[in-house]
């Protein structure tokens, strides 16, 4: 019924047009299934979300000169001016912003000494007022209490009695345990310092979005006493705008200090995770010029093609052959094509990711993603040929008596 | 006969418009494409300092934790020095020249009322940073050895801080308040982008120049603070910013001078009894692992170019052979469409050599429109990557004339090698079949 031996017998003539469109097809898949692929995996990885409140958070620097600038009294005056705002939510004075890109380490073991490994562990040191201003839900253990904040002197280091924890670090620290069990065990920074855990937040991401680590934070009960530092401020829906203008102005007051780098959370994701949202936009135009790229291809062979057979054609539509017949016989001719092109194109595939996972780091690809590609390559085909196949129908029985 | 195949070609083109679109329009985009990502990887892995990257070395020496080696994979030293090693390894002055370095910051306070203090990022180096990296200077010059060690105040500005705090004069030996102090200017560097920003990698390998440059040794005594990367396998012993320093935290870089092999192995031997010395002090808990690194050879330790970028090179030149597939596939058919007409060349006394060399003429004129409009499109593709990546890859993104040659080139050798196949085909038209149909 598909007449598929004179076709293939037609295409063996043919050779090399056919190899060329049957290879063309396979690279385009092999290039369009990785690019979706790194698609999908870099928009996923753009969505996680950071655990904190970002529509309506953003962050300020003060950095204070001179010798006779009152670091103590400035961050405690600029915190209570900031939280009596209106519209504010909350304040609080941190050393680094979830994934902002620069943040400060440490690891955390269950067992003192420097032969035992520590789990890495994004630190953010915090008031009591850390756990509102960030958003965070307390799941297990209770909040730093007022008594519990002490201040970290300009090169500190050591580090205070309790420690809050994500509950995924609870869990890297703790496997076998519940995290609500995790309250009240001791864990070790640097090696040998104790630090109790008190409590465990939902989710706090770690300020660089590159690490596996992502979601290892701690809460350190601390203010630091640097003389340049930041401020995160949360504040009610729809009133954050407003709030950095008058935020900026309030500590602007001081003439002893520099206020900058005032950013949007919205800002700071966006930043961070420009590389992605870019590779997203390159390899999306990619996939559509590629696309048309090898659709035109299709359609300029396949005229071609048609116009070499008009002869063909029309005796075949003089002795009988119908106008759907001869759109079928296009049809199926570049589906022959197409199809060979496509397992050529899913060996090619893997070649290339098994190619982008040794190399670079992007993970290996969904099996899925091999027969989706050769379906929709397959398509491609059938719809780049429609046309002209369409044409070769329009040619009339006649033409066949013409020439001859 | 070669003016004559160009005019030829050029009828031809002009008798197909759409099909010749099609090519020229193919091959366009995959040169495009190609030249886009070309030139961005050609600038990441560009040699920032071509007359010396072989006698620049970076010094490492491996003072980690005796539990955990710093880079698990490779087993390389530390890539960062401490205070200590920084400051012993620079005393010595067993190189041609040497320079240590640290990134810091700090606010300035102009003496012009009307401007307001602002920060400032400061590049922490020693004397022979100026000359041993060429750098240019507009007013005055580096420092001379003499004032690292006797601690003296002076600063080197960039241009654009120049622009900012004296409106562009030339301000060497005027006074510039930063971080608290009296500083006295002795020179004013030229704009200068080193691509990568070699001499520190590790704050991003394309990040912008520091604004000043201020004396090495004035951070223990000014107590200025560490930016960049600090890392510690342990904490410092005691409270306070002497304990950092005496810690074990890395946050400071060395590069040395050395001009040939024996200096090279001179030094590394200068290393490893350095760092024995300081075993038997009781530091350097690991085994020896020294190392010293050339430009390049450090660019590639530290993997400057970008994993993105690679993998959109590589992805770029896949989408480079499916835009010729695409020309032969086309050459072909129209060249086979030409039949008649090359038949009658042929009766008329064309020989095969004459045929071949107009059709690879027609492949090669194709190529060089396509290849230009490629340029065109490759100078779009860069401003397209300027807006997605915004500020860091603002040095990665000028098309130089190496580049649109190459472009060029290639667009040329491809369509040639693209015509080939379909001008082989159509010099084997038999010339009494095509007359006979007619």
């Amino acid at each position: 019924m598909l007449e598929l031996g004179p076709i293939f017998r037609a295409l063996l003539r043919n050779k090399i047009g056919a190899i060329l469109i049957a290879v063309q097809i396979a690279f385009t898949m092999a290039i369009i299934v990785n690019a979706v692929f790194i698609i999908y995996d870099r928009s996923q990885q753009t969505k996680r979300p950071s655990g904190i409140d970002e529509a309506n958070t953003f962050y300020i620097n003060s950095s204070g000169f001179g010798d006779d600038f009152d670091i103590k009294g400035t961050i405690t005056r600029d915190l209570e001016a900031i939280r009596a705002l209106p519209g504010v939510i909350d304040a609080v004075q941190i050393n680094a912003i979830p994934i902002s890109g620069s943040g400060w380490s440490m690891g955390l073991q269950t067992e003192a000494g420097a032969e035992h490994d520590g789990q890495g562990v994004a630190v953010y040191m915090v008031d009591e007022h850390g756990i509102k201003a960030l958003d965070l839900e307390l799941l297990a253990g209770e909040n730093f209490a007022k008594s519990d904040i002490r201040w970290r002197g300009p090169a500190g280091s050591k580090w205070p009695a309790k420690v809050i924890v994500t509950e995924a670090m609870a869990k890297r620290l703790f496997p076998e345990l519940s995290y609500s069990e995790a309250v009240g065990k001791t864990v070790y920074i640097n090696n040998d310092e104790p630090m109790i855990i008190t409590g465990i937040i939902d989710k706090l991401q770690a300020p660089w979005v590159g690490w596996d680590n992502l979601d290892n934070a701690m809460l350190s009960p601390e203010k630091m006493e640097f003389q340049s530092t930041r401020y995160l401020i949360r504040t009610v829906p729809g009133m954050r705008d407003q709030l950095m203008k008058t935020v900026e102005e309030l500590l602007a007051e001081n003439k002893s200090r520099v206020i900058d780098g005032m950013r949007s959370i919205d800002y700071v994701r966006e930043r961070s995770y420009r590389g992605n949202t870019a590779m997203i936009k390159i390899l999306t135009t990619v996939i559509v010029t590629l696309t048309v790229v090898t659709s035109l291809g299709i359609v300029g062979l396949a005229s071609f093609s048609v116009n070499r057979r008009k002869k063909q054609i029309g005796i075949r539509r003089a002795l009988g052959a119908t106008k759907a017949s001869i759109l079928r016989y296009f049809m199926v001719e570049n589906f022959l094509i197409s199809a060979s092109g496509v397992v050529l194109g899913a060996a090619l595939t893997i070649a290339l990711n098994m190619l982008l996972v040794s190399a670079l780091s992007i993970p290996p690809l969904d099996w899925f993603y091999i027969p989706a590609g050769m379906l929709v390559l397959c398509l491609v085909g059938q719809a780049a040929v429609f046309g002209p196949a369409k044409k070769a129908t329009e040619i009339a029985p006649a033409t066949a008596t013409r020439t001859v | 006969m070669f003016g004559y195949y160009v005019k030829l070609a050029f009828k031809s083109i002009k008798k197909n418009p759409l099909l010749s679109f099609l090519m020229v329009f193919a091959i366009a985009l995959g040169i495009g494409a190609s030249m886009t990502t070309i030139t961005v990887n050609y600038l990441m892995s560009a040699n920032p300092i071509p007359d010396k990257s072989e006698q620049l070395f970076y010094v490492q020496v491996d003072s980690w934790d005796p539990h955990n080696a710093f880079n698990d994979e490779s087993g390389d030293p530390p890539n960062q020095l401490t205070w200590t090693d920084a400051n012993s390894l620079f005393d010595a002055q067993k190189a041609v020249k040497q320079v240590v370095m640290a990134k810091s910051g700090g606010i300035v306070v102009p003496e012009d009322k009307n401007i307001n203090p602002f920060e400032v990022s400061i590049r922490l180096s020693t004397a022979d940073f100026f000359p041993m990296f060429d750098t240019p200077f507009l007013f005055g010059s580096g420092w001379d050895m003499a004032v690292d060690n006797k601690l003296e105040q002076v600063v080197v500005l960039t241009k654009k801080i120049n622009d900012k705090i004296f409106g562009g004069e030339n301000s060497v030996g005027r006074n510039v308040t930063l971080a608290g102090q009296n500083f006295k200017v002795v020179g004013v560097l030229d704009t200068w982008e080193p691509v990568p920003k070699f001499y520190d990698v590790n704050n991003g390998a394309f990040d912008e120049v520091e604004e000043v440059f201020l004396p090495f040794k004035l951070k223990e005594t000014l107590e200025l603070p560490s930016w960049g990367n600090v890392n510690c396998w342990k904490s410092p012993d005691g409270e306070g910013f002497k304990a950092f320093l005496r810690s074990e935290c890395i946050n400071f870089q060395m590069w040395v001078q050395l001009d040939n092999r024996e200096q090279q192995s001179d030094y590394l031997m200068f290393l490893d009894n350095y760092v024995s010395e300081q075993k038997s002090l009781g530091r350097f808990p690991r085994p020896m692992n020294n190392k010293v690194s050339d430009v390049m050879t450090w660019m590639e330790n530290q993997q400057v170019v970008e994993d993105d970028a690679k993998m959109m090179m590589w992805m770029s030149f896949m989408f480079l052979i499916v835009c010729l597939l695409n020309t032969v596939g086309l050459l072909l058919a129209k060249f086979i469409g030409k039949s008649s007409e090359i038949g009658l060349r042929r009766a008329i006394g064309a020989s095969k050599g004459q045929v071949f060399q107009q059709h690879i003429i027609e492949s090669a004129t194709i190529g060089l429109l396509g290849g230009i409009a490629g340029l065109l499109l490759a100078l779009l593709g860069l401003k397209g990557i300027e807006s997605l990546y915004g500020d860091f890859v603002k040095n990665l993104i000028s098309l130089d004339f190496t580049m649109a040659a190459t472009g060029l080139l290639i667009a040329l050798l491809s369509s040639v090698l693209a015509g080939l196949y379909p001008t082989w085909r159509a010099c084997n038209i038999q010339p009494a079949t095509q007359l006979k149909s007619q």
